[in-house]
């Protein structure tokens, strides 16, 4: 009996042996895998042990940062002034992950950037806790701001996008309504969780509207119109139609003037100033789809932007027929543009018919704010959408525009060449009030920057609402602060 | 320790002088102490990294606990005094360090719970609780079973109480007996819950040794040959298809799948064991792929478990979440682990019982796991050793089927939380939360202990034999011969 015996007893080893040898492969050979695992829950919670980098604006002023905490996770984030960066410095909250430059930038943040190894070593040999770095953005506070509170005090919800026309830097995200980050980077569940569903609601708190939302552009898109018709030779005296209205070929489609009015005037500036729909539908249906789809994608529309959030592209939808080409070339029908993509086309009239590409980074800096990356400005296509030249003829139409533009916030000593958009939108045009836009640059003879403003559904002045009536105020506050001193 | 020769007649039978055999209780108190301290420095760890206040109240916890042991440890000096000298103090160190995890655990649970605002009552007092009362059953075992061969007399009587707790909870209604899909509970609603396989284990055990001992001759006996392979008579088939009837039984009935698979390999051992023919081992493997098949094809819980194993990460999220979480536990731990209290085991569900290895792979890392596992390994040797060395066949087959449950119970277990096998819950003996499972492996030890003993015990000098007389009026007169070696001295 006592052979078998011992040969259930070299099984017993056997079977041990087994389970070492799989806990070995486990636990030797696929450990840095699991680790790795984005699944890994367990990575994740160290990541909130960490201290993670701060995010500050171009003047190093610190919109988000950590604080030290006296529970498990060692550190708590905290934002500056919540609700105003909210749209670029998202939130990092431990039950629902991360969003906006604290996702996108994520890497750098935590330190687990392959640029940050070699200090990470010497943390580690030092034994120092790893920290992230930081970034450093191409925000301007009081832009931000001043376009933040108007919104605010107007109660609109909307967007403002202002940039540095010249290297593409942005120097201003809005959106409103905003969401507080601070409660969703609370440590407790309880609290994340109350703000998180507080911010799931019919507005939309936690929509970044300058870049994840595509609107239509109305009359700002007749900036791409007049800048393809002056690259086809037109001038900006060349006679126009003054109709009050149109047939859309083909149809019995009748295509209109805000108001129904005749143009006022009779040339192709006059028809910018007073943004008559007329002459820019016949433009656009004169022009084509080849000419009017090289101007839109050379002013960055179509482009894939990444700031390093993604921006949602816009478009101009189809232009396959005449009708099509009239609609979409006072920006109706399909075309949809982000409020980010509604500024770049002032700013490319502003630096001379070349569109920089955005970008929200200014540096990249290590723990000990050595610099690991400064961007650089670079053009987006790198093919004008129109001379300079057009471009500055245009600017000149653009002021025009701008001196029929009602609404407050003008100054006499700051030039603004500008276009207002009343777009309308909706399964009943006639009844939902139209979202009001503004863009433009100043001052028109040096741009320092470019604005766009979206306001949705009219903000409080319903049917009437326009671009100048609306938004045009809050453009105007964003340039005074850069421009205007304040 | 020898008899002194008192008789001088006994001399006369001894060439050697009485060997001295030492009890070696000493080593198992020093043994017992260096257990206690080593679980009493994890639960200083534990402290600490939970950042805990450290007060001197853990030295007496420790204390506490090497009394309870040293009290064990008076009972086997009393009543198993040649027992082997290891086996007490590695299910105390095994014990000690399952009963730090489940603490450690509660922490974890109650800072969750305290995050969710519910109650949370730690599971550490009940099991405590039940470590005391496994011990005095402990102490209870060893005094009553003064001699385990007596346990053969209730072969058949442990035999029917163990089918029947195995079939109990399958025919009461699921309210009292089904906890997680499974159904091997016994409830009380409102008190406790019992886990009867846990004690059928061992009943099943000891009827399945004394049955064999009874019956090996008639095992050993040639059956036909077929092919060239001699196989067991029809009749003696019996026990054998019954015990894999009854694991299947279990399987439908109570989804249990990890104690079937005890069950089916307890059987086999013993068997094998019993009648020293591989062939049955063969046969009954044989039998275990085709149940495998069929119960595959037959149910979607058993499926579902092969599928967690061969590709968890398939359902990260869904059924494969657990394995994955134990995986990513055990990477995460690494080679050295992350230390006591400062990892993460709570991600992983049933941490505190079914996937308590887990936990421990996690925090104390390889080397960690590793070591729990040669602790088993040696628990199980020394017991396996013992039944070696002991004199009667039932108790080498009783000691042997008690050694290789614990083995085998570990291996389905670890194996199925490290993905070496599909997982089928059960519990690992001494360290997971449970009272059943710690209760049933504290009379596992006493008989292993028991049968040490009797290992060890020199033997009894055997009595001077009383020759048979018929009284002498009756007596015939017969031919007597003179013992030869006694001769020249008479």
């Amino acid at each position: 009996m006592n052979t078998p015996m011992r040969k259930v007893g070299i099984t017993m080893i056997v079977m041990i042996v087994l389970l070492l040898v799989n806990a070995t492969y486990i636990q030797m050979f696929k450990a840095d895998e699991y680790r790795a695992d984005s699944r890994n829950s367990r990575v994740l919670y160290d990541e909130y042990s960490r201290q993670r980098g701060n995010i500050t604006d171009a003047d190093g002023n610190l919109l988000a940062t950590t604080a030290p905490s006296n529970d498990k996770y060692r550190f708590a984030r905290t934002y500056t002034a919540g609700p105003l960066f909210a749209p670029t410095t998202g939130y990092y909250s431990i039950n629902y992950g991360a969003g906006g430059l604290e996702r996108a930038e994520d890497e750098i943040l935590n330190g687990s950037d392959p640029r940050l190894f070699v200090r990470r070593l010497s943390d580690l040999i030092t034994g120092r806790d790893p920290r992230g770095g930081n970034v450093q953005l191409t925000i301007n506070s009081k832009v931000q701001k001043a376009a933040y509170d108007l919104m605010m005090q107007r109660g609109y919800a909307g967007s403002v996008v202002a940039m540095n026309p010249k290297t593409g830097e942005i120097l201003a995200m809005v959106s409103t309504p905003s969401y507080d980050p601070n409660p969703l980077a609370a440590h407790d569940t309880k609290t994340q969780k109350s703000a998180w569903e507080s911010y799931d609601n019919k507005q939309k708190p936690m929509l970044n509207r300058a870049t994840q939302e595509i609107y239509p552009p109305g009359s700002t898109f007749k900036l791409v119109t007049a800048a393809a018709a002056l690259e086809d030779g037109k001038g900006p005296d060349t006679p126009i139609n003054t109709a009050s209205n149109t047939t859309l070929p083909t149809t019995n489609v009748k295509l209109e003037n805000y108001n129904g009015t005749p143009c006022a005037g009779g040339t192709f500036k006059d028809a910018l100033a007073h943004s008559c729909n007329v002459p820019f539908a016949e433009f656009a249906g004169q022009l084509g789809k080849d000419k009017l789809t090289k101007a839109a994608v050379n002013f960055g529309i179509g482009q894939d932007i990444t700031l390093p959030m993604r921006v949602a592209p816009s478009t101009v939808g189809q232009l396959d027929s005449q009708p099509a080409l009239f609609q979409s070339g006072i920006g109706q029908l399909n075309v949809r543009l982000t409020p980010l993509q509604d500024c770049l086309l002032s700013a490319t009239v502003a630096n001379g018919g070349m569109a920089m590409q955005p970008q929200l980074i200014k540096k990249i800096l290590a723990p000990d704010l050595s610099d690991i990356e400064t961007y650089t400005p670079k053009q987006l296509t790198g093919t004008p959408a129109l001379s300079s030249a057009n471009a500055s003829i245009l600017k000149d139409m653009m002021l025009g525009s701008e001196s029929f533009t009602k609404g407050g916030g003008k100054r006499p000593d700051v030039q603004i060449a500008s276009k207002t958009g009343t777009a309308e939108h909706g399964v009943n045009s006639k009844t939902t009030p139209p979202d009001a836009w503004y863009t433009g640059f100043a001052p028109a003879n040096d741009p320092q920057i470019a604005v766009a403003v979206l306001v949705e559904n009219g903000g409080n002045a319903g049917l009437e609402a326009t671009g100048g009536s609306v938004a045009a105020e809050i453009g105007r506050a964003a340039m005074n602060a850069v421009v205007g001193g304040g | 320790m020898g008899q002194p020769v008192s008789d001088p007649l006994a001399g006369q039978y001894q060439t050697n002088p009485p060997r001295e055999v030492p009890t070696r209780r000493g080593t198992e108190l020093l043994m017992l102490g260096f257990a206690a301290f080593i679980v009493t420095m994890a639960l200083v760890l534990v402290e600490a990294n939970q950042e805990q206040e450290l007060t001197s109240s853990i030295i007496w916890l420790g204390l506490a606990y090497l009394a309870l042991f040293a009290g064990a440890h008076l009972a086997v000096r009393r009543w198993a005094p040649y027992a082997d000298p290891l086996i007490l103090p590695l299910v105390a160190l095994l014990n000690g360090l399952g009963l730090v995890m489940i603490h450690r655990l509660d922490l974890a649970y109650a800072a969750k719970a305290a995050e969710d605002g519910k109650d949370f009552t730690p599971y550490i007092g009940k099991q405590l609780l039940f470590t005391l009362l496994s011990l005095v059953l402990f102490v209870i075992v060893l005094v009553v079973v003064s001699d385990h061969r007596t346990l053969t007399r209730y072969s058949y009587t442990a035999g029917l109480i163990g089918i029947a707790a195995l079939a109990l909870p399958a025919l009461l209604p699921s309210s009292l007996s089904e906890v997680h899909g499974a159904k091997v509970w016994i409830r009380i609603p409102g008190i406790t819950g019992i886990q009867p396989g846990e004690f059928a284990k061992i009943l099943l055990i000891i009827f399945f040794a004394a049955f064999l001992v009874s019956k090996r001759d008639i095992f050993m006996t040639a059956g036909k040959k077929i092919a060239g392979i001699e196989l067991p008579r029809g009749r003696d088939l019996g026990p054998l298809l019954i015990a894999a009837a009854a694991c299947l039984g279990v399987l439908v009935f109570e989804k249990d799948l990890g104690s079937a698979l005890l069950f089916f390999g307890l059987v086999l051992v013993l068997v094998y064991v019993a009648t020293e023919r591989a062939i049955w081992v063969v046969l009954g493997l044989t039998l275990f792929a085709g149940g495998a098949v069929v119960a595959y094809n037959l149910f979607t819980h058993v499926q579902t478990r092969v599928q967690n194993w061969v590709d968890p990460f398939a359902d990260a999220y869904g059924d494969g979440y657990q394995i994955v979480q134990t995986l990513f536990g055990l990477g995460t731990g690494g080679i050295a682990g992350t230390g006591l209290g400062a990892g993460r085991p709570e991600i992983v569900a049933e941490a505190n019982t079914d996937f308590i290895t887990a936990g421990i792979g996690e925090e104390l890392g390889f080397i960690g796991l590793a070591a729990v596992l040669m602790m088993y390994l040696i628990l199980a040797l020394r017991g396996m050793r013992s039944a070696l060395a002991v004199r009667d066949t039932f108790g080498k087959l009783l000691g042997c089927g008690l050694s290789f449950a614990l083995i085998m119970q570990l291996f389905v277990i670890v194996g199925g939380v490290t993905k070496l096998i599909p997982m089928t819950g059960i519990t690992t003996p001494f360290l997971s939360y449970g009272g059943s499972s710690l209760l049933a492996n504290y009379i596992l030890v006493a008989l292993l202990l028991r049968i040490s003993d009797a290992a060890r015990r020199p033997a009894t000098r055997p009595k001077p034999p009383v020759p048979q007389q018929a009284p002498i009026a009756e007596a015939h007169t017969v031919m007597v011969q003179r013992p030869p070696d006694m001769g020249g001295q008479q």
